[in-house]
């Protein structure tokens, strides 16, 4: 973890943050000041924060106040946005930079592209991450590509967030994972926090970054308690952390699987099985260092993702180990992720659609031969 | 000029004489670059697809004339036009078609994707429909930055993007609000080989506006008097934080959807010579001299100059070097660490 030219510095007791196990500064004893606080609400004290910090950033998105007064024409926040993300905001800040949009996706994730080439720095919510594909176009054809195709003349300093994942009974249409589909294009960069520490650091160094960055929030992650430090800090964007050291197996997560492949090594601990955990935190860039390093100690990998399995970031991870690590391998790759299939709503379907504990501990028993 | 500002002289249309030779020598630059243009693309000395946009000079040229380097515009596949009103270097831009380092946007971006942040110009964009938003965005920027008045935007397309829902989501935004940007349809009739007759639903594209509670204005895109006189109003509404206006074009390509396209396969002839018989630029020459606002060696003096612009630009381009390898990677991120480079 690093702080940007432009961050808050760092404390130096969080130098070492990537090691979040115990013994590190944010393992039990917090040697910081700081508190326990949700993940929504790390999110937006981040978001109120990087406002105060920097008056060209704004938020735009879909009831991100919510609620308009039909005779004074002042917002109402009745809603605060999607999950209370940006709750509150729009009174310190007022309705030009708490921007509610129609339901226009495509119009004004455009419209912040556009505010991004020409000095803004837009933050814009786009609710459930599904939702994505109906922007795509202005997200690949011109926040990813301007800066290529015009021979590097301009900049896009664009924040985009959103909910992802299944778990709530919010069905096909409003359950996606599919980051991969955003990791796969150049010009973007894409981060997948999995707790409040976490989700604080990657969303201030994204919007203090030049390049257009998604955030993906996964739904079961926004209620989650953490601790979090008092002093403002960024996290480097493409850098993995340590969750869990351990010598018999790498368990690789992201996003929530960070948390279930955190569950399956504490059970495992119980067996006798020594389980390394990493969280990738980023997806573009990708830290490919702690992989390796990690991997290249442990011989074994199980790689851990809710995304359906085709053309995924457990695939791309696997064939980085292929690539890079194969003579340190004694057993082959192995990945745990949804199927290729939608989103059932369901109750039963949907927690078998999800990658589980006891999902990720029966490959790896497999994988070292316990019966 | 060190003196004292005095009224300027005016000449036809009440419009400045500076002005009026500004509007001769951008539309004779578009009209020249597109066909030199064409020429070296036929030689193969452009590396891939160009849309040329002669017969079109009049929209571009109306409306640029009241913008300056702070205003904003967005673009088409067919640019050209547009990057020259919007003050572009031509050497740069021909450099940029035949691919050259030297181009506009070091040979990375090609005909469809030429930029100039500095001149306002927010780029030649591909996808139709898609700089729309842009335009728009630029716009937020300016209302937020309390700078209509000496900001606003501009999106140019076509009659072929009205059918693209981001214009109908772009339109709204910028009516609720209040945005200073001017929607400007420049409608060939044409989007690729289809006619607008079957694939616009409106008679007239500029009725659309009432939808989105703005000014719709229809304007013959043939003569740029009558462009400069709408786009004048409409960016004075901008300018006066009185929000957006749609501005209709009724114009014409010369040539094909793009370079080796043939027209006459979707086009009648007699079409094509309706069109010609007002050219743009034709009808400007016959009003600056009749009315004895510009002389014939006027004109004729700004056309050599033009032409030998244009020999100086393909030598540019010609002679300009590739650019390096390395270039393939560059200018993807600000950052980025460890970037896989292709796996080989």
């Amino acid at each position: 973890m690093t702080t940007t030219a432009a961050a808050p510095q760092t404390p130096p007791e969080l130098a070492n943050a990537s090691e979040y196990g115990p013994g590190s500064p944010l393992g039990p004893g917090y040697g910081v000041a700081g508190e326990f606080v949700r993940y929504r609400d790390a999110f937006n004290h981040t978001l109120r924060d990087e406002l105060r910090h920097d008056p060209n950033v704004l938020i735009m998105g879909e009831d991100i106040s919510g609620g308009f007064d039909k005779e004074t024409k002042k917002p109402l926040d009745a809603w605060g946005g999607p999950f209370a993300a940006t709750k509150g905001l729009v009174q310190e800040f007022g309705p030009e930079r708490i921007r509610d949009c129609p339901i226009s996706e495509a119009g004004f994730l455009g419209a912040a592209v556009g505010a991004a080439l020409t000095g803004l720095r837009p933050v814009v919510d786009l609710m459930y991450f599904d939702f994505v594909t109906v922007a795509f176009d202005q997200l690949l054809s011109n926040a990813a590509k301007s800066r290529y195709m015009f021979g590097g003349q301009t900049k896009v300093p664009l924040t985009m967030f959103a909910r992802s994942g299944a778990g709530t009974g919010h069905a096909a249409q409003h359950s996606e994972s599919f980051y991969s589909i955003l990791a796969h294009i150049p010009g973007i960069k894409v981060v997948v926090p999995s707790d409040p520490y976490s989700v604080r650091g990657l969303l201030a160094a994204s919007i203090r970054d030049d390049d257009p960055v998604f955030v993906v929030n996964d739904k079961k992650l926004i209620n989650l308690t953490g601790f979090v430090p008092a002093q403002n800090y960024t996290i480097e964007l493409g850098k993995g952390r340590y969750m869990r050291r351990g010598k018999d197996v790498t368990l690789i997560g992201m996003s929530y699987t960070s948390v279930v492949c955190q569950k399956a090594a504490e059970e495992l601990a119980k067996e006798g099985v020594d389980a390394e955990v990493i969280d990738m935190l980023s997806l573009s860039p990708l830290d490919e260092h702690i992989i390796l390093e990690s991997v290249t100690k442990t011989n074994r990998v199980v790689i851990v993702d809710e995304d359906t399995p085709r053309a995924g970031m457990a695939a791309e991870i696997a064939a980085v180990i292929a690539d890079k690590a194969f003579d340190s391998l004694d057993a082959p790759i192995k990945r745990v992720t949804g199927p290729h299939t939608p989103v059932p709503y369901n109750k039963g379907l949907e927690t078998a659609f999800m990658p589980q504990p006891a999902d990720v501990i029966a490959t790896t028993r497999r994988l070292l031969g316990i019966a | 000029m060190a003196t004292a500002s005095k009224a300027p002289t005016r000449g036809s249309g009440g419009i400045p004489v500076e002005k009026l030779r500004w509007m001769y020598e951008t539309m004779y630059r578009i009209r020249r670059f597109e066909e030199t243009m064409l020429e070296q693309t036929f030689k193969g000395n452009s590396m891939g697809v160009t849309h040329p946009s002669d017969g079109q000079e009049a929209g571009p040229t109306g409306i640029c004339a009241h913008l300056t380097e702070k205003d904003w515009i967005g673009s088409t596949h067919r640019g050209h036009g547009h990057c020259i009103a919007k003050g572009l270097d031509t050497k740069g831009m021909m450099a940029e078609i035949m691919g050259r380092s030297t181009g506009q946007c070091k040979g990375k971006g090609g005909s469809m994707h030429i930029a100039d942040f500095s001149k306002g110009m927010l780029g030649a964009n591909a996808i139709v429909g898609a700089s729309i938003p842009l335009a728009v965005g630029a716009a937020l920027t300016s209302k937020y930055q309390h700078r209509e008045k000496e900001s606003v935007a501009v999106a140019f397309f076509g009659d072929g993007a009205t059918s693209q829902g981001v214009l109908h989501e772009s339109m709204n935004l910028a009516s609720i609000w209040k945005l200073p940007v001017i929607f400007a349809c420049e409608n060939n009739q044409y989007a690729e080989a289809t006619p607008s007759w079957y694939a616009v639903s409106a008679n007239d594209i500029s009725a659309r506006a009432e939808g989105y509670s703005m000014p719709g204005v229809q304007v013959d895109g043939m003569d740029v008097f009558a462009v400069y006189e709408a786009a004048g109003e409409a960016v004075k509404r901008a300018r006066n934080g009185e929000g957006p206006t749609l501005l209709e074009l009724k114009t014409y390509r010369y040539h094909g959807h793009f370079h080796a396209d043939v027209p006459e396969k979707y086009r009648t002839k007699a079409e094509e010579a309706e069109y010609h018989a007002r050219d743009p630029i034709k009808g400007f020459e016959k009003r600056v001299t009749s009315d004895k606002s510009m002389t014939e060696a006027e004109l004729k003096h700004t056309r050599d100059a033009i032409e030998k612009e244009m020999l100086e630009a393909v030598e540019f381009g010609l002679s300009s070097p590739m650019p390096a390898l390395e270039q393939l990677y560059a200018d993807v991120y600000v950052n980025y660490s460890n970037p896989p480079q292709g796996l080989r």
